[in-house]
C-alpha cells in the first residue's frame, strides 16, 4: 500500500509533465491494478508463507523433513534436474534443426513443438498413457514408474528451450561460422567455439523455465505416476494430499519451498537477460 | 549420396556436414514424434475405436454438457479479466515510470512460474472457509472456494501475464510519438487509446488472448484444488477427464477420451490460430 501512496505523491496535475510521469487517470488505474494484484497474488502467497510457519520454524522444519515429504522433494527435484539437462541438449538440437535444416514436414514439426504448451496437462497425461501405458502398442508400461513421470515432464517442457534458442539462431551471424570453417575448424569445433557461446544465455533461460515448470508440474504427471507414495509422488501431489487431509501447515511448508525455488529461478532469469541485453 | 561421393574433395566436406545434418534431423524428428505426435495420434485412434456413436453419446450427456458450460464460463471470465489487466497494466508498465514498477512486473510473472497446486492452496488459505477472509466473505453470503469464483480466480492466476507479456514489447517498440502527436492535436486519453494504442497492439493482443484462452480452457491443477469437482456442478472439462479416467470401466474410459479429444481439438485449433497470428505480429 505504501507503493500507492508514493504514486499519489508523484502525480502532478499540471500539464506539460515529463514523459513517463503518471497522470491522475494512470495513477488511478495503477492503484486498481495493484489492489487487484495484492488480493490475487500477494495475499495468497503471503498466506502460504505464514501458514508454513504457523508452528514456528521448528514446525516448518519438521514438516519438510517428514519422511514422505523428503522423499517427494528429493524425487521431484531429481526428476526436474534430469528433465532440464535433457531439454538443454535436445531442445538446442531441435532448434538447430528447425532453423538450419530444410526438409519436408519442417513446418509441421514447428507446429507440433507448440502442442505441449496448448494441450491441457490432464490431456497430456492421458495422451502419454495411451501410448506408454498398460494397453500401449509398444508393450512398455510406464504407469506407476519414475520413468513415466520423467516422460510426462519431458512432454510438457519440450517447447521451453527450443523456443528460447530459436530466435537467437535465426539472428546468428553465419559469417563468423563461415570464417571459422575457412580457417579449418570442423563442424563440432565451430559449434562449440562459435555457436554455443552465443546460445548459452538462451539455453540457460529455457532450461531454467523447464526446471521451474517440471518442479511444479501436476496435471500431466498425476495419471501416469499413479501417485505412489515414496516412489512416484511429486511434490505438487503431496501438497494436494496434505491440504485435503486437513494439514495446511504441512502443505504450506512444501509449497513454500517450491515458491522459493520459483522466485530464485525468476531472479536468475532476470540476471541472465539483463546481462545479455547489456552485452547487446 | 552416391553421386556426391564421386565429386571433388571440396564436395566431400559438404557431404560430411550433410551426414551430420541427417543424424540431427532424425534425432529431432524422432524425439518429437515419439514424445508428442504419436501419443496425440493414438488418443484420436483410441477415442474413435468403437466408432462415432459412443463418442456422440458422451458428448450429449448431461454431465459432459454441464462441464463444457462451466469451462466456457470460467475460462471466458478469466480471459476477460486478464485482458483488462493485461492491457491496463501493459500500458502503465510500458509508458510510465513509477516507484515499484519492476516489483509490479515481477508479481505479475510470479504465478505462472509456480505450481498450479500451490496457486490453489494459496487461494484456499485466504478465501477458504478457515482462511483469512473466507469466514467473513461467507458470513455475507459469498462463497469463493469450492464455488465458481474460486475457480475463476485460480484460472486468472495461472494465465495472469500472458496478455501483458505479448503487448508490452509491441508498445515499447511503437514508442510515444504518435500518441503525443494525437495529444497535441487535442485527442483525449480515450480517443488516443481507441484510435492509436489499440490498433498498434491488436495482433499482439489477439495472440495474447488466444494464449490465455488455451491456458484457461485447459487448466487442471489449480482448479482441481479449489473446485471440489462435483460432477454436473463444479466440474470443468479437465476435471471431467480426470474423474472419468479414475473411475474404472469402459464407459468411464470412453468419457475420458471423448472429453480429452474435445479439449485436444480446441487446443490444436488455437495453436493454428496462434501460429497464424505470429508473423502478423512481427510485421506490425
Amino acid at each position: 500500500m505504501s507503493l500507492l501512496a508514493d504514486v499519489g505523491a508523484a502525480t502532478p496535475t499540471r500539464r506539460g509533465r515529463r514523459p513517463g510521469e503518471l497522470t491522475r487517470g494512470a495513477g488511478l488505474g495503477l492503484g486498481v491494478g495493484v489492489l487487484w494484484l495484492s488480493l490475487l497474488v500477494l495475499l495468497p502467497l503471503a498466506a502460504i508463507a505464514a501458514s508454513a510457519f504457523d508452528d514456528g520454524v521448528a514446525g516448518f522444519w519438521s514438516a519438510v523433513t517428514d519422511a514422505e515429504a523428503l522423499a517427494t522433494i528429493r524425487f521431484t527435484v531429481g526428476a526436474a534436474a534430469l528433465v532440464t539437462v535433457v531439454n538443454a541438449v535436445v531442445g538446442t538440437l531441435i532448434a538447430w534443426v528447425l532453423v538450419r535444416d530444410r526438409f519436408p514436414g519442417r513446418r509441421v514439426l514447428e507446429v507440433v513443438i507448440d502442442v505441449p504448451f496448448a494441450l491441457p496437462t490432464i490431456v497430456a497425461g492421458l495422451v502419454l498413457i495411451t501410448l506408454y501405458g498398460p494397453s500401449g502398442p509398444f508393450g512398455v508400461n510406464l504407469v506407476g514408474t519414475r520413468a513415466g513421470v520423467v516422460l510426462a515432464l519431458l512432454f510438457v517442457t519440450l517447447p521451453f528451450v527450443v523456443r528460447s534458442v530459436q530466435p537467437l539462431l535465426i539472428d546468428a551471424d553465419r559469417e563468423v561460422e563461415q570464417a571459422a570453417a575457412s580457417l579449418g575448424a570442423d563442424g563440432f569445433t565451430i559449434f562449440r567455439r562459435v555457436v554455443l557461446p552465443t546460445l548459452t544465455p538462451a539455453i540457460v533461460s529455457g532450461a531454467a523455465l523447464s526446471f521451474a515448470r517440471a518442479l511444479g508440474e501436476f496435471g500431466s504427471v498425476i495419471l501416469i505416476s499413479a501417485n505412489l507414495v515414496g516412489k512416484t509422488q511429486v511434490s505438487s501431489s503431496y501438497i494436494l494430499t496434505m491440504i485435503e487431509s486437513q494439514e495446511p501447515t504441512a502443505a504450506a511448508a512444501v509449497a513454500t519451498l517450491l515458491l522459493v525455488v520459483a522466485v530464485v529461478v525468476l531472479v536468475v532469469l532476470d540476471v541472465v537477460q539483463r546481462r545479455t541485453a547489456r552485452r547487446g | 549420396m552416391a553421386d556426391a561421393g564421386a565429386q571433388a574433395p571440396v564436395r566431400r566436406a559438404r557431404r560430411r556436414t550433410t551426414r551430420t545434418a541427417w543424424v540431427l534431423r532424425v534425432i529431432a524428428v524422432g524425439y518429437v514424434l515419439a514424445l508428442v505426435a504419436l501419443p496425440v495420434a493414438s488418443v484420436v485412434q483410441h477415442t474413435f475405436a468403437d466408432g462415432l456413436g459412443p463418442v456422440w453419446d458422451v458428448l450429449t450427456s448431461d454431465d459432459f454438457l454441464a462441464a463444457l458450460r462451466l469451462t466456457v464460463v470460467v475460462a471466458g471470465v478469466a480471459v476477460v479479466l486478464n485482458t483488462v489487466l493485461g492491457v491496463g497494466m501493459g500500458v502503465l508498465l510500458a509508458r510510465y515510470r513509477f516507484p515499484g514498477r519492476r516489483l509490479v512486473s515481477a508479481v505479475i510473472d510470479l504465478p505462472v512460474s509456480i505450481s498450479p497446486v500451490v496457486v490453489g492452496v494459496a487461494l484456499i488459505l485466504v478465501y477458504g472457509t478457515y482462511g483469512w477472509f473466507g469466514g467473513a466473505l461467507e458470513s455475507i453470503g459469498i462463497r469463493v472456494i469450492f464455488a465458481v469464483p474460486g475457480m475463476v480466480l485460480a484460472t486468472v492466476l495461472v494465465s495472469l501475464p500472458l496478455v501483458l507479456r505479448e503487448i508490452v514489447p509491441t508498445l515499447e517498440e511503437a514508442g510515444l510519438e504518435q500518441e503525443q502527436a494525437a495529444q497535441s492535436l487535442g485527442a483525449n486519453a480515450w480517443q488516443r487509446f481507441w484510435r492509436i494504442t489499440l490498433p498498434t497492439i491488436r495482433w499482439a493482443l489477439a495472440y495474447g488472448v488466444a494464449l490465455s484462452l488455451a491456458r484457461s480452457l485447459g487448466e487442471f491443477g489449480a482448479v482441481r484444488v479449489v473446485s471440489g469437482s462435483v460432477s454436473g456442478v463444479s466440474q470443468t472439462l479437465t476435471l471431467y477427464v480426470n474423474d472419468s479416467y479414475q473411475e474404472l470401466g469402459p464407459d468411464a474410459q470412453r468419457q475420458a477420451f471423448a472429453a480429452a479429444f474435445v479439449l485436444m481439438t480446441v487446443a490444436v485449433v488455437l495453436i493454428v490460430v496462434i501460429a497464424a497470428l505470429r508473423p502478423k505480429e512481427d510485421r506490425s
